[in-house]
């Protein structure tokens, strides 16, 4: 057979392959897209309880703002204009200012918080229905199939993707609208069309990170349930989802916090949450916790994106096949 | 037979728990969830404190114990309610375990008792670092052990009879453990005076947070390890023993609820033919 013959059968084939591969990433996205939404629990799993966290750390600050509040109009012999801080008010419009700028920041770090919590629904689904799903398919004998249909892999962790993506979506905004209005938060938006820009590659790289954290689950059994569970609060943590991750590079946390802020930058959701708030509250505390500016972090980001969708095919195919030699694939309850 | 049935189900729990990994590594992978949220808390301080200038320490301690114990509440619950869920679906061992001789009632205790224990050792963790490194301001009268030791009981009694009335529900319902499993603890962590004083929440609120026995447990433990301040809990009108008491009588209150749902509901999944039934988890 001539190079041109082949050349020319595999030409024709790219078509069907193309429909192959978009019949797999709709059929593995419509569970998540429709299936999910059929059962009408989520509104209650999913959107209202994640509101409970929330207005747990909203009540944090709420409670030690009070606390600040109430020093702040306390007078006694030695402040009768109340305490500025660690220092006596010097008089009324001091005292004033104080609390106007104390009463702001309590309403950026609340909004920060909503905001926060709303984006961690994003990353318990990168953790829970993309990085560990090839353990769960593994564990109720699904992905053995998977391996045997003609479809790309990375078609199947893209449907996951996309499917993933919307219904937090749904969710997350539901949150979202809900915790803004319950809590009061003020918002500030300066610049809408970058910050929806920021939203999307934030998710995208997030999503990225969890397929290629999906086929280097491929290897794991029950290691995969608390490794998952183990990237909770401590990403919680080192990115910022309850407080601005810049606090780390404060001189009172030295070189480990700026170890911790540099580590934090490689996860998606700390540059995107920081690059939210800087454009959902400009100016909020001095701006002395912002990372870098929105427009730098929206390209780091948009870096971040490329490298986990290109590190994810590599490992998918790498583990694969290792999974495959070590007979790990269908091995169930390991 | 109830305590040999406690003892293999404690075993049984502890290796499902463990042995997927070293025990070095398990206890690592145990203790540092539990510490990287006690320093989500600290770096909110610490973040609040430098925007206003403002510390306040008796505040800090307050909310860093009543994270630290509450490290009980969500291992607890989870321990319990999970394991009718991971026998029936995921192991789908549970009609071998439930037609031999044993309590079921007291299996599930068993199983959820690896998980207290791990939870007591994150506690104790914690609340060691937060007193070494943090300034938490721990205060203990030797005279008071006792009574902690008592609260401490109480409060994991109370908190297994909540988790089993949850397990009785699972019986029947089908794949929401994850939801279960953070909803009712959700629930506690706002309600009960965990994070900050019942009085920062809205009056019916604080409300329903004094008709919730851990309320009480919290309370009186932050009493006992915390020197005296004044932060207004909400609850400063009761004394240490008039807490003890709300306490005991709750957690009996919730023993009997537990038993009355338990049976209740392992009587309607028999009926209904749900005990060993699949849902695809």
């Amino acid at each position: 057979m001539s190079a041109a013959t082949v050349t020319k059968r595999v030409a024709s084939r790219i078509p069907h392959r193309i429909k192959l591969n978009l019949q797999a990433i709709v059929g593995r996205a419509y569970p998540r897209i429709i299936g999910a939404n059929r059962e009408p629990s989520w509104i209650f799993f999913e959107a209202v309880l994640p509101l409970l966290g929330i207005a747990a750390y909203v009540f944090i600050y709420q409670a030690i703002g009070d606390r600040a509040v109430a020093a702040i109009l306390q007078a006694t012999s030695t402040a009768p204009w109340g305490m500025c801080g660690d220092h006596a008010c010097a008089n009324a419009a001091e005292q004033a200012a104080y609390l106007s700028a104390t009463q702001a920041n309590v309403n950026a770090l609340i909004g920060s918080v909503v905001l926060g919590g709303t984006m961690i629904a994003f990353w318990l689904n990168v953790l829970w229905s993309m990085a560990s799903q090839l353990y769960w398919e593994k564990e109720i004998g699904n992905l053995q199939l998977y391996m045997m249909a003609p479809m790309s892999r990375m078609a199947l962790l893209g449907g996951m993707a996309i499917g993933g993506m919307f219904m937090t979506s749904v969710r997350a905004v539901t949150t979202l609208v809900v915790g803004v209005l319950v809590f009061s938060v003020v918002l500030q938006l300066t610049n809408p069309l970058l910050l929806l820009a920021v939203f999307f590659v934030t998710l995208i790289a997030l999503y990225g990170m969890g397929m290629m954290l999906a086929s280097l689950y491929l290897l794991y059994g029950r290691e995969a349930w608390n490794l998952s569970s183990l990237l909770e609060e401590p990403i919680f943590f080192t990115s910022g989802f309850y407080f601005p991750a810049g606090g780390f590079a404060s001189p009172q946390f030295g070189g480990l916090g700026r170890a911790i802020l540099t580590f934090a930058t490689f996860i998606p959701a700390t540059l995107g949450l920081d690059a939210m708030r800087q454009l959902i509250f400009p100016g909020a505390w001095g701006g002395k916790f912002w990372i870098f500016s929105p427009d730098v972090e929206f390209g780091i980001l948009i870096l971040l994106a490329v490298a986990f969708l290109i590190l994810a095919r590599s490992a998918l195919a790498y583990l694969e096949m290792l999974a495959r030699r070590e007979g790990r694939l269908t091995s169930r309850h390991q | 037979m109830y305590w040999r049935t406690f003892k293999w189900a404690a075993w049984l729990g502890w290796e499902m728990d463990s042995n997927w990994t070293e025990p070095a590594l398990f206890l690592l992978y145990s203790v540092i969830k539990p510490i990287a949220g006690a320093f989500i808390l600290v770096l909110m301080y610490l973040v609040f404190a430098a925007i206003g200038n403002f510390r306040d320490p008796a505040m800090f301690s307050f909310i860093y114990v009543g994270n630290a114990f509450f490290i009980f509440v969500g291992s607890t619950l989870f321990g319990t309610f999970q394991v009718i869920q991971s026998d029936r679906e995921w192991y789908q061992t549970i009609r071998y375990i439930y037609v031999s001789p044993i309590s079921y009632y007291t299996y599930i205790v068993g199983r959820a008792a690896s998980k207290v224990a791990v939870a007591a050792l994150a506690v104790v963790i914690t609340i060691a670092f937060g007193a070494a490194f943090l300034d938490v301001g721990l205060h203990i009268d030797a005279g008071e052990v006792p009574m902690f030791l008592v609260t401490l009981v109480l409060g994991l009694f109370c908190l297994i009879s909540i988790g089993i009335c949850l397990a009785g529900i699972s019986f029947l319902t089908a794949r929401h453990t994850h939801g279960l499993a953070e909803g009712i603890p959700g629930i506690f962590y706002v309600f009960c005076g965990v994070l900050f004083p019942l009085t920062t929440l809205p009056a019916w609120a604080a409300d329903f947070g004094r008709a919730i026995p851990l309320t009480y447990w919290f309370d009186i433990t932050r009493r006992l390890l915390l020197p005296a301040n004044n932060i207004d809990t909400g609850l400063s009108f009761f004394n240490d023993a008039e807490i003890l008491a709300l306490l005991l009588a709750s957690s009996l209150a919730f023993f009997i609820l537990s038993v009355l749902i338990f049976k209740g509901a392992e009587y309607l999944a028999r009926k209904a033919g749900k005990i060993d039934m699949l849902t695809s988890y």
